[in-house]
């Protein structure tokens, strides 16, 4: 176990560093520079500008520069907002989009899996048609068709939730984060219980469980306290891309109800040519996915027994 | 949805000799065909097809053609706005056209370019084995682990949103599992006895990758590429609905759902329609997916 871990953070290492890089140069190679404004400046104005961010010396020098700074946990300040540092724009907009995250992948986790469970113990019955059917068309319906829809139906017709922004007095209140949370998790709920459903099939075919019957334990407790435990270890190892799904969703998200998180300040820092920022918000999803990956591998590894890693 | 045999089939079982052998691919279009949603979802996407290249040009409105005095104007038989207008007074029904055109060229163009990649990757890895597969397929790991749509979304801001572009980055970001995919099944084959056996009968080199390799790789190949279609149109829609995407006056559905989203207090039917046309689109192609796969290979159900 320690070597598997030891060998997954020695593929991580590699990984980062080729993200740091080609995100680097890709943005550098961008014609246009965070500078450009609708009047251009004076020649000696943008020299010292360009000066003051270290960015008049030679591309490789600068991509030196930048690592080193990075190492030592510094992002460099915003292109574009003069007083705002890389990370301060992080800590504002992260909050915002950890939380539609977490909530989205809790809600879908808790009723993808009694959705798929459901499913699964009252197979081809009108119930598990109907999570199929829903399963299928939550895979296929995308977020940014939702999100809208959801918006304009509970909103705007209904009045019932706010259709998008957040308060900038209050923050994140509940009722500005549900339409945002139910639209992101959607999808993730089709597949989970899509999972789900196949996993428990499996499960409750099988010999233990059958064993468990006979010796006379409730439906309730064969279910609980042994189907589940090993049905949902496929769901365990979905967690890493489900968590990738969740933050490039989380972009359109932001966009469909205006909220101002990580994934919003990364298309405009990329369309404004901000640097560092698009540079910040890259290296910490890409860290943030190959964590949450290594973590629930190893999380399936501690469920699962019968998993050994080694070489 | 069992392969049971028909009283004629088992007939011509029982009496053995004189049956002529069946493909795989005979086998599969069978079992396709029996599918009753996969075989719908055919016929629907030839229509779609049909009125994604063909309909633009027969209908009475043109998709460029702004109507000053028709801005926004709700679904009528009147003139035939079928579909209503658009902000600037343009036919519904024809842009959703050309948009599912576009959305339909990228999913097809860009998968084929995935699909290529893909191919060559998985099959030089598979074949070739040893360290160089190691390499190839170390560099597919890493890569898997990219958040992929924040390049893509550099990439647009950077070199503009040219439709090429389009197609190649989004292609070049689904060519890994199909690399996956295709260096598995190579050297799962490799090692099979029926390929040994052609050796020993001594079948070319050729001839082994032509009547065994090749359609032994290519169904679950074509099966992934029907099932990548969808996810390139996603992915195109995507980039468009965030603004990143194909330009006016080219169009996309992801384009007409953006600006439906805009507009959607107004005037909702921009939303629908096009975010309609991309939901059974998208249907389409899952459910022939699904039916190509359960027919190819029926192990995996």
């Amino acid at each position: 176990m320690p070597a598997y871990i030891l060998r997954r953070i020695l593929i991580a290492i590699p990984t980062i560093l080729v993200i740091i890089t080609v995100a680097f140069f890709m943005m550098r190679v961008a014609p246009g520079g965070p500078f450009d404004l609708e009047r251009p400046m004076p020649e000696e104005i943008r020299q010292n500008i360009m000066a003051a961010y270290g960015m008049d010396k030679h591309i490789v020098l600068q991509y030196f520069d930048y690592m080193g700074a990075l190492v030592q946990g510094d992002l460099g300040p915003s292109l574009k907002f003069r007083d705002k540092d890389v990370a301060d724009i992080i800590a504002e907009g992260f909050p915002v989009s950890a939380t539609i995250g977490l909530l989205s992948i809790t809600l879908a986790v808790f009723i993808g899996t009694i959705m798929g469970s459901i499913a699964a113990l009252r197979q081809n019955t009108p119930a598990d048609y109907g999570v199929v059917a829903f399963a299928t068309v939550g895979i296929v319906i995308p977020p940014f068709v939702v999100g809208p829809i959801l918006a304009l139906f509970i909103g705007i017709y209904l009045g019932w939730l706010p259709s998008g922004g957040l308060d900038p007095r209050l923050g994140m209140t509940p009722e500005r984060l549900i339409l945002p949370v139910i639209t992101l998790a959607l999808p993730q709920i089709a597949i989970i219980s899509r999972l789900m459903r196949a996993s428990m099939i499996e499960v409750i075919r099988s010999n233990y469980i059958r064993t468990a019957r006979a010796k006379g334990l409730s439906a309730t407790a064969v279910i609980s306290r042994h189907a589940l435990r090993s049905a949902i270890l496929p769901l365990v190892s979905y967690l890493g891309p489900a968590s990738a799904a969740l933050l490039t969703g989380s972009i359109v998200i932001e966009q469909v109800f205006s909220l101002p998180g990580i994934g919003r300040q990364f298309v405009f820092a990329a369309l404004q040519r901000d640097y560092t920022v698009v540079m910040g918000v890259v290296i910490l999803y890409a860290t943030l996915i190959i964590v949450l990956n290594l973590i629930a591998d190893l999380l399936y590894a501690v469920l699962n027994p019968k998993v050994k890693y080694e070489e | 949805m069992s392969l049971t045999s028909t009283p004629a089939e088992k007939r011509e079982m029982m009496e053995g000799a004189a049956v002529k052998g069946r493909s795989l691919w005979d086998d599969a279009r069978t079992r396709l065909l029996r599918n009753k949603a996969a075989v719908f979802s055919i016929c629907l996407l030839a229509v779609l097809v049909f009125l994604a290249f063909i309909g633009p040009l027969l209908w009475i409105h043109d998709s460029a053609f702004i109507y000053r005095d028709r801005v926004q104007l709700p679904p009528t038989f009147e003139n035939f706005h079928i579909f209503g207008t658009d902000a600037q007074g343009r036919d519904l029904f024809a842009r959703t056209l050309v948009g599912l055109r576009m959305s339909l060229m990228v999913g097809v163009v860009a998968t084929m370019v995935s699909l290529a990649i893909g191919v060559l990757w998985g099959a030089t890895a598979g074949f070739v084995g040893g360290r160089l597969d190691q390499l190839m397929m170390r560099i597919v790991d890493v890569l898997y682990a990219i958040p992929f749509i924040f390049f893509v979304i550099i990439l647009m801001v950077v070199f503009g949103r040219n439709i090429i572009l389009i197609f190649v980055a989004i292609g070049a970001v689904e060519w890994l599992t199909m690399a996956r995919i295709v260096r598995g099944q190579t050297i799962a084959l490799r090692g099979m006895e029926f390929v040994e056996a052609a050796h020993a009968a001594g079948v070319g080199q050729l001839s082994i990758i032509r009547r065994h390799i090749v359609p032994n790789v290519l169904g679950p190949v074509v099966v992934y590429v029907t099932l990548t279609i969808p996810v390139v149109i996603l992915a195109e829609s995507f980039l468009s609905f965030l603004g990143l995407g194909v330009q006016e006056p080219l169009t996309s559905l992801g384009n007409l759902i953006s600006n439906g989203a805009r507009d959607m207090e107004i005037a909702p039917w921009t939303l629908y329609f096009p975010a309609l046309t991309m939901m059974v689109t998208l249907f389409c192609f899952n459910f022939i997916g699904d039916g190509l796969r359960d027919a190819i290979d029926p192990k995996d159900r």
